[in-house]
């Protein structure tokens, strides 16, 4: 019995093709690896914690222990059908120069990230005058590893001006999809199917 | 060691044709010495081989026939242990150039008299031809892994690199692909100070009275044991404690318990190990750099192979320091190997590989599968 997917891993799952092959910066657990060798994809990860790596590896997974800002530059261009970056984008020091990684790495990138436009995170602000800590982004601000908070018009502003181009795109309140009109302010969640 | 007689290995086997080196000579009546644990299944598909270190040998989960210890790597091999021998048919032998068995420089020449400094200098891909010689023998067209700390992890990273329809999986534990100046200069210290004993005497001490250089041998030993260990795990176990008295002697005894603990390790060595063999196979690891063999590119050593690696590393580990891993992690990546890398975290130094580190079990037994 494996535990149901989170619910962003969920759509990338159903979404990358079978078969393929995939690169996962930020496996955590493997959850997602998991899944995708289900759907017989060449599935690797990169992850931080060394915790995690031993487990993905104990799993039969192959995961290498590393860091999104500095060890993507030692794959090659376009190696790979798909470079994922499941809410980790946040956490990254430089996540434009990450995002250019996936996109050189990878024919395509998926991305997925909190969003920080929505209406609770706004409310909390504006009501609260505090740093919000909902489901999502459930630490306080001086232990979060998330030390880029971005929107999801932040990110499509971001993709304009790289000249990066949305192939699709999936927002979810809880675990149900919504509709991408008004996203930035109701959709919680982002993922971004991507390539150049 | 030099008067002792050669240990008799449970199972040896002897070539029949000679092995070619990369020194470009072909060595005559090579005899490999090894141990197997567990059944080889009726597919031949079961059989992992482990590559032992420097000075380690076949004896990986039995005891030691001069020491009477237990084999080097018993918490790790065995019945439902990491490497399974109810399931695993595993194989260890003793690499040529070493002095357990296979043919090294103690080891008669074909007239009959010790090789002594007439032995061939050897490479760790020499040592991977005797193991592969010894696969054919058994009738192994491909192994289900090969395992190797240390210079073990050179064996299997050499057996992948160039034999590599010939295994499925590597897992390589605190090792390097290839050795650094500061590897070749401890080496170098070691090599020394077993040729500036005058029991060396040029290589030729086999038919003297006395164990040969064991004085040169055990301060070699001593030199190589530090590089094994951390500075916070030798301050653990020894401090700045004293050896069994109360106050420091103003005189040059092993006053301090880490020196006791050197000068037992040293002198100890010398019951189990031959000088020359140290000097041959020290030579060989000083000398391997995988990437200098496949036009001076680490992934060309890789490419088109389907073997799944796993690379582990230790944090204490400034021996074969974890960017050694990580940047083979990176050649087999761009080689487009499906590779996994860690560093795990453990007080032991470089010899973690070989102690208690719970994670490397769970992970050795999940990469075998």
């Amino acid at each position: 019995m494996t535990a149901p997917l989170r619910p962003d891993l969920a759509i990338i799952a159903a979404n990358v093709a079978p078969g393929s092959s995939v690169l996962d910066v930020g496996c955590g657990d493997g959850a997602l690896l998991s899944a995708l060798r289900e759907r017989h994809c060449d599935a690797r990860g990169m992850e931080l914690d060394p915790a995690n790596v031993a487990q993905c590896v104990a799993r039969g997974l192959s995961v290498i222990q590393g860091d999104a800002d500095a060890d993507l530059s030692f794959y090659p261009d376009a190696s790979i059908d798909y470079a994922i970056l499941s809410q980790t984008l946040q956490t990254t020091k430089r996540p434009d120069l990450v995002l250019e990684e996936l996109l050189r790495i990878g024919r395509r990138a998926v991305v997925s990230f909190p969003n920080f436009a929505h209406w609770r995170v706004r409310l909390a602000l504006l009501w609260g005058g505090r740093m919000p800590v909902t489901r999502l982004l459930p630490v306080a601000w001086y232990e979060t590893p998330n030390i880029h908070h971005v929107t999801i018009d932040d990110f499509r502003a971001l993709l304009k001006d790289r000249g990066i181009r949305v192939e699709q795109a999936w927002f979810l309140k809880g675990d149900r999809l919504t509709g991408a009109a008004a996203a930035n302010l109701r959709a919680e969640h982002a993922v971004f199917l991507l390539s150049r | 060691m030099a008067t002792a007689p050669l240990p008799a290995a449970s199972q040896v086997l002897d070539l029949t044709a000679p092995l070619p080196l990369d020194c470009g000579k072909d060595l005559p009546g090579v005899r490999i010495a090894y141990e197997t644990y567990g059944t080889l299944d009726a597919e031949a598909s079961n059989a992992i081989l482990i590559c032992h270190a420097l000075t380690g040998d076949q004896y990986v989960a039995s005891p030691h026939p001069i020491t009477g210890k237990p084999g080097w790597w018993v918490r790790m091999v065995g019945p439902g242990l990491p490497i399974d021998t109810d399931r695993h048919f595993v194989i260890c032998a003793n690499v040529i150039g070493s002095c357990m068995g296979s043919t090294g420089p103690a080891s008669p020449a074909p007239d009959g008299q010790p090789w002594a400094m007439r032995f061939p200098v050897i490479t760790i891909r020499d040592m991977v031809r005797g193991h592969i010689a010894l696969l054919d023998a058994l009738g192994i067209a491909r192994l289900h892994a090969v395992v190797g700390g240390s210079m073990g992890g050179m064996q299997a990273l050499s057996l992948a690199a160039n034999f590599a329809d010939r295994v499925e999986r590597a897992l390589v534990i605190a090792s390097t692909a290839r050795h650094s100046a500061q590897n070749i200069a401890f080496h170098e210290v070691g090599r020394q100070a077993i040729m500036a004993d005058p029991e060396w005497r040029g290589g030729d001490y086999y038919a003297a009275a006395g164990k040969g250089p064991e004085k040169g041998l055990a301060v070699a030993r001593m030199a190589a044991h530090i590089t094994y260990l951390s500075e916070e795990g030798m301050h653990e176990k020894f401090g700045r404690n004293l050896q069994d008295r109360d106050a420091k002697t103003f005189g040059f005894d092993a006053d301090f318990q880490v020196e006791s603990y050197l000068r037992h390790q040293g002198l100890s060595f010398t019951d189990r190990f031959d000088a020359n063999a140290y000097l041959y196979i020290t030579r060989a690891m000083d000398y391997f750099d995988l990437a200098e063999e496949h036009g001076g590119r680490l992934a060309s050593a890789f490419a088109g192979s389907r073997t799944r690696f796993c690379l582990v590393s230790f944090d204490t580990d400034w021996l074969y320091p974890t960017a050694e891993s990580r940047r083979i992690a990176h050649a087999l990546n761009a080689a487009g190997c499906p590779v996994s890398f860690m560093e795990l975290s453990a007080p032991f130094g470089h010899d973690s590989f070989l102690l208690d580190v719970p994670t490397l079990d769970r992970v050795v037994a999940g990469f075998l599968g």
